[in-house]
């Protein structure tokens, strides 16, 4: 009897230490890395469309919505309740009254119209304009035509009304980061910039250009007791090897993986275990300019897709760092068919298939790409001997990475190579395929079919979720069909990161885009105290 | 030598300008520009309207010739223009990373100067021994070696293996962060000094003024400190300056590599983006500073060697 009491005695001390341990620990430094190329732009939120810059937005500012990685969709953060008329059109927002700015101030309804109508200011060309532009009336102040966004309709302080051009839910265009509401009296002073106050869970302190972006935990941040960390510093770290060993020396606490690390992390004991994977919302795929004559023609299309073995690329190349893909939508989508099988490699299949639509001795194309090792070159030439196998040849067209979007965007390609997003929003994402979308906005294969055109049309008045689930199935497993690109695979993320550091998420729309309010590091970090 | 530091910086002018139209056209050939290259993650769709507005907005619809006289006319009143990236003036950018790129072109020089000009002139003093191997292997191995190679061998082997230095970033005036960055960057210029020197001494150790000098009965610290070392000293000076000018440039991966603030990394990222007028004025900053030192060296070349006279 002695032994048992003794044993759940020790049992239930075990657990209440597991419980302590798991409990969120407030104090410490969470020192978090922007993992690509370039440094952060400016200390002006609005001002760039890189996700380095989304990085620190998320610790200084707050958005209207806020991406829910465990739910997978967006969720209210600056709002505490919205109502939505019957057309779907007119959304109520009730703001939360215990949003402060870090100087105190209180947000009210005015800073929300005053950040909407700056983002579209006509003279600055901000990036976020593309999504406050879906606000009735915000386009003519792009153009000069009016001063106020008048869709936008301030009830009293906390209330703001809020008119669509067309029926959408605004969550999935108003929780980035380029969309960042600032203090409206405060941001227009002259040095607002030099340091800048936000409404997200952490002040800033400093920027070194190139090096760094400090900050200390605001006190008084709506969510009570939150955020946990008393600092956090991002540094800019693009080159992976540097981030490896800066990791691997303990003195940032995530970074996010390549594939050559991935296999390395992989196989080591002790860094595999700290692990997070994620499909991002991200396509690899070729697309193909109909312009070019055989790519006119769905069975050379689908063709391409039977003769190239992707999974063996992925294997060998991508070193598994990616997911197959079967169609457009990526597997996070809630519209992604869990049975669809992605095409076969089978180039017996893909010789009919070019024999039924004339070109029973293949065809030379040539294929736009950029040096990227996951969707570049290294890739376009692991086809080129699987194409040959059934008389396709192919000539590379090398392009810098930089140059690749006006080059498709200008439709100068019979191929390009690309990964492009395919999320968060399964309407929106399939929209691009739409023939009504130009290619200037996201058409770039010029995909024409007018029971696709139908299917979208549909999904788009649909009011019921669940029936504009189902046409949205239908649409993506036409494109499937329709081939409109080769499907190559979704991006599988990847970081690595430290024993003491708790709370990250599995974010699908970038994962290096972390809530960091909900991040804490236990004792055990260097950084602790 | 008023004067002459007068033409010579006034000599500087032209080449600047020339400098200048070379970046112009260049950038204004390769494809890509600022508004396209905003999609190159693949991630925003920017429609047609607004690139064609960014254009407007930054002046890339107008002719090249009305774009570069803009351009050299803002340049004469030290205006190089703003950001298409930040929206904030270049000259406001180049300013908070030109500190940091001093810096560390300083503390690398430094590093060579130290150990690179003893090591070539005790090699050159004793030609054949294992100093004058090691000063050999040096500096064949410091001129050959890739620096971000050099850069990641320094990280694994002084951060992460002894953990002596952190491995990137610019700290808060903690010296210990400049270590590796510096030797890095200074392992080039080193060898190429310890080799100069050693060639230097090694010429002017057989030279008729120092046979005469010896045999006046002068000794050999007085033979070395007075003839040999001043003399080996206006080469030696001549090769540090080109080397110090070009250290600002070469900085560019050696800076993105361990995170340091300077005007490589900002440049680099301007490229990358296309942010023209950014580009433009950190290599227009560099060539500068390369001028600048190179009339510096000259001038202290003459006070070494009273012989040289500018006139």
């Amino acid at each position: 009897m002695k032994k048992f009491a003794f044993a759940t005695a020790l049992t239930l001390a075990a657990l209440t230490v597991q419980a302590q341990a798991q409990e969120p620990r407030r104090g410490g430094t969470i020192r978090f890395t922007a993992p690509y190329g370039a440094s952060f732009v400016s200390n002006d939120s609005h001002v760039s469309n890189q996700i380095q810059d989304e990085i620190y937005t998320y610790a200084l500012h707050g958005m209207l919505y806020k991406w829910d990685s465990k739910a997978g969709k967006p969720a209210l953060d600056l709002a505490k309740s919205v109502t939505v008329s019957a057309d779907g059109k007119v959304y109520t927002f009730k703001l939360r009254d215990d949003a402060l700015f870090h100087n105190g101030r209180k947000m009210t309804a005015d800073d929300i119209i005053w950040s909407y109508a700056r983002i579209m200011d006509g003279s600055k060309n901000f990036p976020g304009a593309r999504y406050v532009a879906r606000i009735q009336g915000a386009t003519e102040v792009q153009k000069g035509q009016a001063k106020e966004i008048s869709g936008l309709k301030k009830i009293d302080d906390t209330t703001l009304e809020m008119t669509l051009t067309e029926k959408a839910d605004p969550g999935y265009f108003l929780f980035q980061g380029q969309t960042a509401i600032y203090p409206a009296k405060e941001a227009q002073a002259p040095d607002f910039f030099n340091k800048p106050i936000g409404l997200g869970p952490f002040k800033f302190v400093e920027h070194v250009p190139g090096s760094r972006m400090a900050f200390e935990r605001w006190d008084k941040y709506y969510q009570a007791g939150k955020p946990y960390a008393d600092k956090l510093v991002i540094s800019p770290m693009g080159e992976a090897a540097a981030r490896d060993v800066a990791f691997r020396n303990k003195e940032i606490d995530v970074s996010v993986l390549g594939s050559t690390q991935y296999v390395a992390y992989k196989a080591d004991a002790n860094l595999s275990k700290g692990i997070l994977e994620v499909a991002e919302v991200f396509t690899r795929n070729m697309g193909m300019n109909p312009t070019f004559k055989p790519f006119s023609d769905k069975r050379v299309r689908q063709a391409i897709n039977h003769a190239i073995d992707s999974e063996l690329i992925i294997k060998r190349l991508v070193r598994d760092k990616a997911y197959r893909a079967a169609s457009w939508l990526p597997l996070s989508s809630p519209a992604f068919d869990k049975d669809a099988k992605p095409y076969a490699y089978d180039p017996e299949k893909a010789k009919k298939l070019l024999v039924e639509a004339g070109y029973p001795d293949g065809f030379e194309f040539e294929w736009t790409a950029t040096p990227n090792e996951s969707w570049g070159i290294p890739i376009v030439e692991a086809t080129i001997p699987m194409l040959a196998k059934v008389g396709i040849k192919v000539k590379v067209k090398p392009v810098e990475t930089s140059a690749l979007g006006g080059v498709v965007v200008g439709g100068d390609f019979q191929a390009y190579i690309w990964s492009n997003t395919s999320g968060p929003d399964t309407l929106t994402a399939l929209k691009c395929f739409h023939s009504a979308t130009p290619r200037s906005s996201c058409n770039y294969t010029t995909f024409k079919n007018a029971a696709y055109d139908k299917l979208i049309d549909d999904a788009s008045a649909e009011n019921d979720p669940a029936k504009q689930l189902e046409l949205l199935k239908k649409a993506n497993a036409m494109l499937q069909d329709e081939a409109p690109v080769w499907f190559f695979n979704y991006n599988k993320a990847v970081m690595a990161y430290q024993p003491w550091l708790h709370g990250l998420q599995p974010n699908a729309t970038e994962l290096a885009l972390q809530r960091y309010e909900d991040l804490w590091v236990d004792a055990s970090s260097p950084a602790a105290k | 030598m008023l004067p002459y530091v007068s033409r010579r910086l006034l000599q500087a002018i032209p080449i600047l300008l020339a400098v200048a139209a070379l970046i112009f056209v260049l950038f204004s050939v390769i494809p890509g520009n600022f508004a396209t290259s905003q999609m190159a993650d693949g991630r925003s769709n920017i429609d047609a309207e607004t690139i064609a507005r960014m254009n407007q907005q930054f002046g890339l619809n107008d002719p090249l010739p009305l774009r570069f006289a803009k351009y050299v006319g803002g340049l004469a009143t030290f205006d190089l223009g703003d950001s298409f990236r930040t929206r904030q003036p270049v000259i406001n950018l180049i300013g908070e990373r030109l500190w940091p790129s001093l810096q560390l072109a300083l503390g690398a020089m430094l590093f060579a100067i130290v150990i690179g000009v003893p090591l070539g002139f005790f090699a050159a003093l004793k030609p054949g021994s294992w100093v004058d191997m090691l000063s050999m292997v040096f500096a064949v191995s410091g001129l050959s070696l890739p620096m971000f190679w050099l850069g990641l061998l320094l990280m694994y082997a002084f951060a992460l293996t002894l953990g002596w230095f952190p491995s990137f970033g610019y700290g808060d005036g903690d010296p210990r962060y400049i270590v590796l960055p510096a030797i890095a960057l200074g392992v080039s210029p080193l060898a190429l000094l310890a080799r100069t020197a050693r060639a230097a001494v090694l010429e002017i150790m057989h030279a008729d003024f120092v046979r005469t000098a010896r045999a006046k009965g002068a000794g050999s610290y007085r033979v070395m400190r007075w003839h040999v070392a001043r003399n080996a000293l206006v080469i030696v000076l001549t090769t540090l300056g080109l080397q110090f000018g070009s250290v600002l440039g070469q900085a560019v991966v050696v800076e993105k590599l361990f995170a340091w603030p300077g005007l490589g990394s900002l440049l680099v990222d301007s490229v990358t983006w296309r942010d023209i007028p950014v580009v433009q004025g950190c290599i227009l900053t560099i060539v500068l500073f390369f001028l600048v030192v190179n009339i510096a060296v000259d001038v202290l070349c003459a006070v070494v060697d009273p012989r040289i006279k500018y006139s």
